[in-house]
């Protein structure tokens, strides 16, 4: 949906609302001078705010459930975040061996799956049938009908690691699998050999989907390279060894030619390395690195991050595929925008060699589940979840009441990001034109959706999509308003 | 667990599909009503429940006879409106989460079955914000709901209960 408003003299303010594909709503408003130059562009992200403050004076031990009310999109993440945080409460971060495999396979099976559905479902119609297709046919039933294959491979795929979640985490909805300093139930032989019966299927299609990924982005590095691109910061967990690490680690950060500008810090002390700024015109944060300032300390994470930032990957055939990866920008970081596709397949199949060791390792069926120590009144859990890092961090009285929290989701991190994609496509490809066509329209979607945002925090009830488009002029004023219901 | 055994296995009966998300006061509709009725759930039902409807789903949708989604609604009759899907594709697919019609037409397309598929909107007031429970209008449409897809599963009808032409409970609108 696209509004226009003109000032006589001035500027045009152009919204397109929503931006489709995207979980949640979004606003784009492109900001025009009176020569139809793109001089500002802006998303807009309706976040829902106020859930750290409604866990406040619950009791500790709720809180890797309670926050998977968050979102339905990667409860997960959340769980595991918020677990790890109260691992430090209960003095029980040394998890046992069984704990941490049982956590990681639960990991792993949402990026597994997380990345399939993004992947096949939201990306695969823009690669396979070209920005400017006929949205009609641009879509999952587009490649289901086309690519028959492909659409069954994706759905499959997602089933797997959404299996896998149940049975680590014990139901869909509210899982309860991570609890503070460990696990509450192993991985039943009867489990293990229902996924491994799969095991070998999943990998043959992760590789694959690598492939489609890797191949279209060589067959169109001239016009994605610039596309929606520019140079940036990278941030992300790895392990201490420099090892691509997507359950725990240390913090690393990367500026646009590779030199270390967070090296490798302890995140319980993220605070003292990572601020975020209030713009007036946005709910939603901007993060950056104290040590760099607002203005160029911001960071991109996610997977193309996360393959930035590692020195390797430790499983054999996501290495090569990385190593693939970093010899088309010589060993410097990649920083096109349209290269996350890529990299998140690297991540995909680096999953599944994960699922499948962990599968064939029999610490998942131990029965040493829990461990706790000294009790700290503060902890932070992070992990990398799909969409990029994210932060938990709590305090609890003596009383086992959580006091603060304060959350940083991943798609907070990359606002300042989606909001430079977004002007850099606006500039080069709107700018100038009057007239936004769909296939204009659709590469700001395409650049957004390379990140891979999660903007849902609206309840989904049948009958409510609300689409909200307002037009307001330079000066401020609403000048256009219309809703759909 | 592949796409040859999801398939080529034998249909089963009925499966009800609750979903919405409980944090979120009336939007928990759907999987409270699931977690109701999974005890007093007929043999040969299976009862599921999730915060969204997922493109996974329709492996599990084509390897049932029957499907009931349930959900929360914030427009529909009081106290609630059975209907049936017409698989189709919609703007839904333009987000993570899909709706029941387009959940129905992709398991046609990807395993080639054409569902039987019904949609049981329950009425709820409150949306807004975090919270457990429901609202005291959202529980008394929940039980009247409740009580008709019991006596649903038990007689079968659904095709007659959505023209609005069974006994079992209240019509569509």
């Amino acid at each position: 949906m696209v509004t226009t408003a003109d000032k006589s003299a001035g500027t045009r303010k152009i919204t397109i609302e929503p931006v489709t594909r995207v979980e949640g709503h979004g606003k784009v408003t492109l900001l025009l001078d009176d020569k139809n130059k793109v001089r500002q562009a802006r998303l807009h992200i309706v976040e829902f705010r106020g859930f750290e403050r409604f866990i406040q004076g619950r009791p500790y031990w709720e809180v890797p459930v309670m926050v998977q009310r968050l979102c339905g999109i990667c409860p997960v993440s959340h769980h595991l975040a918020a677990a790890k945080a109260m691992d430090w409460i209960v003095g029980g971060e040394k998890l046992t061996p069984t704990a941490e495999k049982l956590r990681r396979l639960m990991h792993y099976g949402q990026m597994f799956q997380s990345h399939a559905l993004h992947f096949f479902h939201l990306v695969s119609p823009d690669l396979l049938f070209g920005f400017d297709a006929d949205p009609a046919v641009r879509n999952v039933i587009g490649v289901a009908a086309k690519f028959p294959d492909l659409a069954v491979q994706g759905v499959m795929m997602r089933k797997f690691g959404q299996e896998i979640i149940k049975a680590t985490a014990g139901k869909k909805i509210h899982g309860t699998g991570a609890i503070p300093g460990g696990v509450n139930k192993n991985l039943s032989t009867q489990e293990r050999d229902f996924f491994l019966k799969d095991m070998e299927q999943m990998l043959v299609w992760a590789r694959s989907a690598l492939k489609i990924a890797k191949d279209y982005t060589a067959a169109h590095l001239a016009e994605l390279k610039d596309f929606g691109s520019f140079e940036s910061n990278h941030l992300s967990l790895v392990r201490a060894d420099g090892a691509m690490d997507l359950y725990h680690g240390v913090l690393r950060a990367v500026d646009s030619q590779g030199k270390k500008v967070l090296n490798d810090v302890d995140y319980q002390g993220y605070f003292q390395h990572i601020a975020e700024e209030v713009r007036d015109w946005s709910y939603m944060k901007f993060p950056f690195m104290k040590a760099i300032g607002p203005e160029a300390g911001w960071y991109r994470v996610g997977p193309l991050a996360r393959v930035n930032t590692c020195d390797f990957i430790d499983t054999p055939e996501a290495d090569a595929a990385l190593k693939e990866f970093k010899a088309l920008t010589g060993g410097k970081p990649n920083n096109i925008t349209m290269a996350y596709h890529w990299a998140r397949m690297i991540e995909t199949l680096h999953s599944a060699e994960k699922i499948n060791a962990l599968l064939h390792d029999k610490d998942l069926q131990g029965t040493d589940l829990v461990v706790k120590g000294p009790r700290r009144e503060e902890g932070v859990g992070l992990i990398e979840a799909p969409r990029g890092t994210l932060f938990h961090h709590y305090r609890v009285n003596k009383q086992d009441q959580v006091v603060m929290a304060n959350l940083i989701v991943s798609t907070t991190s990359n606002n300042e990001p989606m909001n430079r994609a977004v002007q850099k496509v606006a500039q080069d490809y709107i700018s100038g034109k009057p007239e936004i066509t769909e296939g204009l329209l659709n590469r700001i979607e395409v650049a957004i959706r390379a990140y891979d945002p999660c903007l849902s925090c609206a309840t989904h009830a049948l009958g409510r999509m609300p689409l909200d488009v307002e037009i307001v002029d330079c000066e401020g004023s609403v000048v256009d308003r219309r809703q759909r219901d | 667990m592949t796409a040859a055994s999801a398939t080529e296995r034998e249909l089963k009966p009925v499966l009800v599909i609750g979903y919405g998300n409980p944090g979120r006061r009336d939007d928990g509709l759907g999987p409270e009503l699931a977690r109701r009725l999974e005890v007093a759930a007929p043999e040969g039902v299976t009862m599921d429940a999730d915060y969204q409807l997922m493109i996974e789903d329709a492996a599990d949708v084509a390897g049932h006879e029957v499907t009931v989604f349930a959900d929360a609604s914030v427009s529909c009759p009081e106290p609630f409106r059975f209907r049936a899907v017409e698989p189709r594709e919609d703007a839904s697919f333009s987000t993570h989460s899909v709706s029941p019609e387009a959940v129905a037409h992709l398991a046609g397309k990807c395993f080639g079955r054409r569902p039987r598929a019904f949609v049981l909107e329950i009425r709820g007031y409150d949306f807004d914000g975090f919270g457990e429970g429901l609202s005291p209008r959202a529980e008394q449409n929940l039980s009247a709901a409740a009580g008709f897809l019991a006596g649903l599963l038990r007689s079968g009808d659904f095709e007659a209960a959505a023209r609005g032409a069974s006994p079992a409970g209240e019509p569509g609108a």
